[in-house]
């Protein structure tokens, strides 16, 4: 890792003061990800950063490791929770008395897995929060063993969110700074986490919003950072650290983007100002359970460097097609090519010499519902800008001085 | 024209030839794209046809008068538009493209008259939206107009 660069100068110099200054006053420009690239193929990028102050970005799509840290109130006598479910949900709750955690991809109970497969996975974590938003009862059941503090052993009611004191989403890994494109090699259909693949590659799924994604409008992580304040889930939310498996380290293109699986964030917010609009639980044929997430990131245009990066199209952004027949099982680093989303969004590729048609996991309308909604938050200043207090691990780079490709 | 029928055989015609007649009769032209049909059981049959307009309301009338009932396969499947948040997963599924993508603005289209009943898309869309139904409870009207 390295230090985020010091001293470059550039010819636009914005403050995240001046520009929530702007917010307040009711001048900021704000226009989303979308409308950038063709602002910045038309102004060049010093006269799109003289010009804007904020790219909104937005992604809605699965999202494993997410979940909820829930607090769910003392009973008369007091319990110390030990095993905690929520619909037949079961949630970790080695953390205190009636604190707990709830992960989405995990199952109910009795789901009966993969035994009958592929397993349909009707309920999980991410159901139960989906629920919890949308106003709905769940069943909260609690054993315990007693304690001189804490005598109470069991517990079993019907709960909403209302009558949890406290929830928290709380997840792990957002917003993956591309993905993998993946297909199927091998003679029989898998069911995976990108979705049901055929066999002999006769379909190739892609999981991104593209150039409405929040991390690849801001591939070195100039802006996101430790207290980014974010649409989350319908709310407002934060990003709170770089995600689990965050990788500066990705190969990346000329300019600066990442080719492979690279930066994530984790992000929080308060469930109780969440909508079950843009939090949906979701069950993945074959593979589990677990939670479509609305997320979308204010990025600030600090200078010229900033609206280059948030400028970037489509066109411009690849990955690399794997093999979910075989080498991901296996951890066979192998690629099958690398194409952009414009290729990916045109609904056919090539690959080893075959096309195939594609198929989109993450929702694009979505992502610039969620893009638009944060533009019109901030154009009514709403929502201000968060000044990272620290930054993720990043890599070297520079427009001046392209790093060579991988 | 070409439509997709489900037609739902009383127990007492269930053995009785009664699809090859579309042809003989009615110049009607069919593709069998889903069937399951028993002796002394009521069954049914997911049916693609082709022929004149006329021609097909005159076959449908004849597989009335056998107390065959016939309807658009278009009305048992139904896409909740509450529940769908477009992603898009479905495309890749569906084998005849009544679920796909429309460009540029990357919307997630389901259209009914493409569809031919599979199911694939049931358990494959991830917050279950779609639904397949043959419950005969529910029958609606089957005239071409």
């Amino acid at each position: 890792m390295s230090e985020q660069k010091q001293g470059k100068t550039f010819q636009v110099n914005k403050t995240y003061a001046e520009i929530n200054a702007r917010i307040r006053a009711g001048e900021a420009v704000v226009v989303t990800a979308d409308e950038m690239v063709d602002i910045v193929r038309q102004e060049g990028p010093v006269e799109a950063a003289r010009r804007v102050d904020v790219v909104t970005t937005g992604t809605f799509s699965v999202m494993c490791s997410s979940g909820m840290f829930f607090n769910f109130g003392q009973t008369n006598p007091t319990i110390k929770g030990q095993k905690v479910w929520v619909n037949k949900v079961s949630a970790y709750a080695g953390l205190a008395a009636v604190d707990a955690y709830i992960g989405v991809t995990e199952p109910s109970e009795n789901d009966p897995l993969n035994q009958v497969y592929p397993g349909e996975f009707r309920y999980g974590g991410g159901h139960v929060i989906e629920d919890l938003v949308a106003g709905k009862k769940v069943l909260l059941e609690v054993k315990a063993y007693p304690t001189d503090c804490y005598a109470n052993t069991k517990m079993h009611k019907e709960v909403t969110l209302a009558d949890l004191p406290y929830a928290l989403l709380c997840n792990p890994r957002n917003g993956y700074q591309n993905y993998n494109c993946a297909v199927n090699l091998s003679d029989r259909i898998v069911y995976t986490y990108m979705g049901t693949l055929k066999p002999n590659c006769r379909n190739a799924n892609y999981c991104s919003a593209g150039q409405l994604s929040p991390l690849l409008n801001d591939p070195l992580y100039r802006t996101i950072g430790i207290g980014t304040r974010i649409f989350l889930g319908g709310g407002v939310g934060y990003v709170t650290f770089q995600g689990t498996q965050h990788n500066p380290a990705a190969p990346r293109g000329d300019n600066g983007v990442p080719i492979r699986p690279a930066g994530t964030m984790m992000v929080q917010g308060d469930l109780k100002k969440m909508s079950p609009e843009w939090l949906r639980g979701v069950s993945l044929q074959g593979y589990g359970c677990s939670l479509a997430v609305g997320l979308g990131v204010p990025i600030p245009i600090l200078n010229e460097e900033m609206a280059q990066f948030t400028g970037i199209s489509d066109e411009e952004i690849f990955t690399h097609v794997v093999d979910y027949g075989y080498d991901y099982t296996n951890g066979v680093a192998r690629t099958y090519g690398k194409v952009s989303y414009a290729q990916l969004r045109s609904g056919e590729i090539e690959v080893a010499g075959k096309k195939v048609p594609t198929a989109p996991l993450s929702s694009l309308t979505g992502a610039r519902k969620i893009a638009e909604t944060l533009k019109s938050w901030i154009q009514q200043g709403k929502f201000h800008l968060g000044e990272p207090v620290d930054y993720f691990p990043t890599a070297d780079f520079s427009f001046d001085k392209p790093e060579p490709q991988e | 024209m070409t439509k997709i029928f489900l037609l739902s055989y009383p127990k007492e015609n269930s053995s009785q030839p009664v699809i090859c007649q579309l042809v003989k009769h009615y110049d009607v032209e069919f593709n069998i794209l889903k069937a399951e049909i028993l002796p002394q059981r009521d069954g049914y049959l997911i049916l693609e046809m082709k022929g004149l307009k006329e021609n097909i309301n005159s076959a449908l009338e004849y597989l009335r008068s056998l107390g065959v009932k016939a309807e658009r396969i278009a009305g048992r499947v139904h896409r909740d538009e509450k529940k769908c948040f477009q992603c898009g997963a479905c495309t890749g599924i569906c084998p005849v493209g009544a679920l796909h993508i429309q460009q540029p603005e990357m919307t997630v289209v389901f259209e009914p008259e493409k569809c031919t009943a599979c199911g694939l898309c049931v358990t494959g869309c991830p917050v279950r939206a779609m639904a397949v139904s043959f419950d005969p409870a529910t029958e609606e009207s089957c005239v071409m107009a």
